[in-house]
């Protein structure tokens, strides 16, 4: 009989296993592939009033040193056999992507992809903390102070460590906490209930290339315990849709991840060439089934909103789900089928408002909601909006899924709202200007870049460094 | 280990108390106006038909819990006590009237006979106490100060509405309740730095947030007293080995409520992975877990908490409380079924309001 892991807590490093269980199942038949150590909130609270040995840990390494760790934690992830479970078990990197794709749906080629992403970040990390730091010697951050182009420099850690609540939905979202451990801060995390095995494995890898152990606080925990790593940790990251972001406003401790809602806005100057850009919009909408905040959510253009809805329709209507092991699988299956379900029908409650049309259902043999493989998806669904203000025009659902709405380019940037990433398309100087004064644009790209591209050394959703470390003035006597 | 002996004494020692209970209180010399007008509108009579506990569950319907809330005290006062004063306690009352159990001696029958199950080393005599919960128009305020007195000691007092912080939690006003608990733990804080205190009765969740803030064994606290909320065994574990230090102090947790009195809890740890069992109060209180038909489950399943109360005071035949338990099987100290793990009725269904008690 082939033995169920049990993940157990990581107790700033020390497993703990709990007596409650929770289970991560299989999206397609509900068989469990895990168990997780449920922790009660007080042992997180318990455990962060001794976060400073934690932190101490992690200090008494030089960044290069840090550093170094980090690219051998990369390569550790990517190719190695490390722990999974307190059983002895190991996991390596082939189980490590058959297992994530049954508990989250996501084919083997994503989860490979995914996997790579976070290689690379791991691998290039000063190139990382060279973006976040704006080029920071990082031997300040070993002193605690020093010299930048010039000018005295000092930084303090705003946090003894930072907070995570993690979603499942992808396992390269990951890669954003990474550089809190060359930064010397340690984590402390509740893992997304379908996915601990991301965040596990990247803490087996830190582990086995040297990393304190201490570092990690790995605490699958219920709301209470989530909320109270939010409140305890002064700095945390948190994961979740538009109700988690509005709940967390305001609050300068806590850096909301929410839906992304980004956008590919093409310019007047280039709008007749749509047809050439409809490769940059297909990867852009459809890229890791459509998962990722930075997938484009909406294509705002001056005109030929129905010609460009339905090219769109035709390339992305026809994708159907395919064996998770199949290579050229583009769509995730849904571990939640509720989801799946309650995005399907609110797609059709909506397509009712007059002034939208589905333009995939045509291009589409069966419904958007499919049991397929073992498991359910939601094909890909482009919907072509007559104005901005329809329901549908400024959605993000968990899927391959856009809007297309005509905006007259002056009006562009007043109605696009906040958006992660916009794609600009367009050689327009005037446009591009007013692109680049805008507020509301995390990341910008000028051109025909898919959304997706992200860069590395610059951070599109908030900088890690800026938030657990602050600048002070500082004066040394001779 | 229990033997059937023991077993088949205790079983007699409750047949034998549920006679004289049901000759008390459907007597016309001694018994409350409610049953007797109750039997005089049944078709059957308890005094001739119910001389064990099988025959009182095989006739007495469930107790209506609504009883307890719209009739008047005085319906309930056995006539053997007429003419004393009761006191009136509650339970529940979140929203609307609460439930009322009239009472003269029997929290203290209950909790001297408790006192014997304590030891001295954690709750030493002739020291300090502090109750930090419930108190007002709960019968357990006087029960603890009784506690404590029985052992020599008084009593500190730092009162929690429960009332007050369900409302709170149930209209999501979180941060407001996290306040007022804040304000306890102050108050109770404030107490242990200006007092000497060995011993404790709190509810599982103050108990951690005082331990949050304060080194309990460092404050000189020898042993608590706990109950009030669920604890499952990963919270039980916790409590035990970390907030409690591994037997630094001495973790008491009871099982009981205004209608019943105390039960004790069997000795747990990690050898019955923190599985807590408490026993009742027998003959004076009976605990059964049962399906939905009302009868016993299995060793070791789940099923809902039936109380039944048999004092001279008060009579309850079973009450369905809103818990349900594990039922395991009797024990040297108390040969009688036990419940364990208890939750509330459909916490693994719906989300339940408990708050801070």
């Amino acid at each position: 009989m082939k033995t169920i892991p049990h993940l157990p807590a990581l107790r700033l490093g020390e497993p703990y296993q709990s007596l409650n269980h929770s289970e991560v199942i299989d999206y397609r038949d509900g068989t469990i592939r895990a168990t997780l150590s449920q922790v009660n909130p007080g042992v997180i609270r318990r455990d962060l009033k001794n976060i400073s040995s934690a932190r101490a840990a992690l200090q008494k390494f030089t960044s290069t040193e840090l550093l170094d760790i980090c690219r051998k934690a990369g390569d550790a992830f990517l190719n190695d056999n490390l722990p999974v479970g307190n059983d002895g078990l190991g996991q390596g990197p082939q189980q490590y992507i058959e297992t994530l794709s049954s508990t989250s749906g996501l084919p083997h080629i994503m989860v490979r992809k995914n996997m790579e992403k976070i290689h690379f970040a791991l691998s290039n990390m000063s190139t990382i903390l060279n973006g976040l730091t704006r080029g920071l010697d990082l031997e300040v951050l070993d002193r605690g102070y020093g010299e930048q182009s010039g000018s005295p420099v000092c930084f303090h850690p705003t946090t003894k460590a930072l907070g995570l609540v993690m979603p499942s939905n992808s396992p390269a979202v990951n890669s954003l906490w990474l550089p809190a451990i060359p930064l010397k801060i340690p984590v402390i995390m509740k893992p997304g209930k379908d996915e601990p095995w991301t965040p596990y494995r990247l803490m087996q890898a830190f582990i086995s290339a040297g990393c304190p152990a201490e570092a990690f606080g790995f605490y699958p925990t219920d709301h209470e315990g989530a909320a109270d790593i939010l409140r305890l940790c002064d700095r945390a990251l948190i994961f979740g849709d538009k109700s988690t972001t509005d709940q967390y406003a305001g609050n300068p401790g806590v850096q909301v991840h929410g839906p992304g809602f980004s956008k590919i806005l093409i310019g007047d100057d280039e709008i007749e060439n749509w047809e050439d850009y409809l490769d940059v919009m297909v990867s852009s909408i459809s890229e890791n089934g459509g998962r990722s905040c930075i997938n484009a959510s909406a294509i705002i253009v001056p005109k030929y909103a129905r010609e460009i809805a339905d090219a769109l329709g035709k390339r992305l209507g026809p994708i159907k789900p395919m064996p998770v092991d199949d290579p050229s699988a583009l769509l995730s299956g849904f571990a939640n089928p509720k989801m799946a379900d309650w995005i399907d029908s609110a797609i059709d409650s909506d397509l009712e408002i007059t002034g939208a049309y589905e333009a995939t259902a045509p291009h589409r043999d069966g419904p958007r909601l499919v049991k397929a493989e073992g498991g359910t998806y939601l094909r890909p669904t482009i919907v072509a909006c007559d104005s901005i203000d329809h329901p549908l025009a400024n959605r993000e659902f968990l899927c391959p899924y856009a809007s297309v709405v005509e905006v007259p380019q002056i009006e562009m940037l007043d109605k696009i709202g906040p958006t992660l990433v916009v794609s600009a398309i367009t050689k327009s100087e005037s446009f591009k200007n007013e692109l680049l004064l805008d507020s509301r644009i995390e990341r910008l790209n000028v051109g025909p870049i898919p959304t997706m591209k992200i860069s590395w050394d610059q951070p599109h959703e908030g900088n890690l460094f800026e938030f657990l470390y602050k600048r002070r003035s500082i004066g040394m006597a001779a | 280990m229990v033997n059937e002996k023991q077993i088949t004494e205790a079983a007699e020692q409750l047949d034998h108390h549920v006679a004289e209970i049901i000759n008390w209180h459907f007597s016309e010399k001694t018994g409350s106006s409610f049953w007797l007008n109750w039997a005089k509108e049944q078709s059957w009579n308890p005094l001739e038909e119910v001389h064990t506990f099988g025959d009182l569950c095989a006739k007495f319907p469930y107790f209506e819990d609504g009883w307890l809330r719209d009739l008047p005290n005085e319906v309930w006062v056995p006539k053997a006590y007429a003419g004393r004063p009761f006191n009136i306690f509650e339970t529940g009352g979140t929203t609307g009237m609460p439930k009322q159990r009239i009472g003269w001696d029997d929290f203290r029958s209950d909790y001297t006979e408790f006192s014997k199950t304590l030891n001295d080393e954690h709750f030493p005599r002739d020291h300090y106490w502090m109750m930090v919960g419930p108190t007002g128009p709960r019968r357990l305020r006087l029960a603890i100060e009784h506690l404590a007195n029985e052992r020599g000691c008084s009593c500190y007092f730092v009162d929690l509405d429960p009332r007050w912080v369900k409302r709170l939690i149930a209209t999501q006003q979180f941060d407001q309740a996290r306040a007022y608990m804040d304000h306890v733990v102050d108050q109770a804080l404030t107490i242990l730095k200006h007092r000497q205190v060995s011993a404790l009765f709190t509810t599982p969740k103050l108990l951690e947030a005082l331990a949050d803030r304060r080194d309990l064994v460092k404050a000189g606290i020898k042993g608590v007293f706990c109950g009030g909320t669920t604890m499952d065994k990963q919270y039980a574990r916790f409590l035990t080995e970390e907030v409690c230090e591994d037997g630094k102090i001495g973790f008491v947790p009871t099982y009981g409520n205004t209608l019943m009195g105390l039960a004790r809890h069997r000795p747990f740890g990690p050898e019955n992975d923190y599985s807590i069992a408490y026993y009742a109060p027998q003959p004076r209180a009976v605990l059964r877990v049962v399906n939905s038909k009302g009868e016993p489950v299995e060793y070791d399943q789940w099923g809902r908490v039936e109380l039944t109360t048999l004092t001279k005071e008060f009579f309850m035949p079973k009450f369905l409380e809103r818990d349900e338990a594990i039922r395991r099987k009797p024990w040297s100290e108390a040969p009688w079924d036990g419940v364990a793990e208890i939750r509330p009725f459909g916490a693994m269904e719906k989300k339940i309001v408990e708050g801070v008690y």
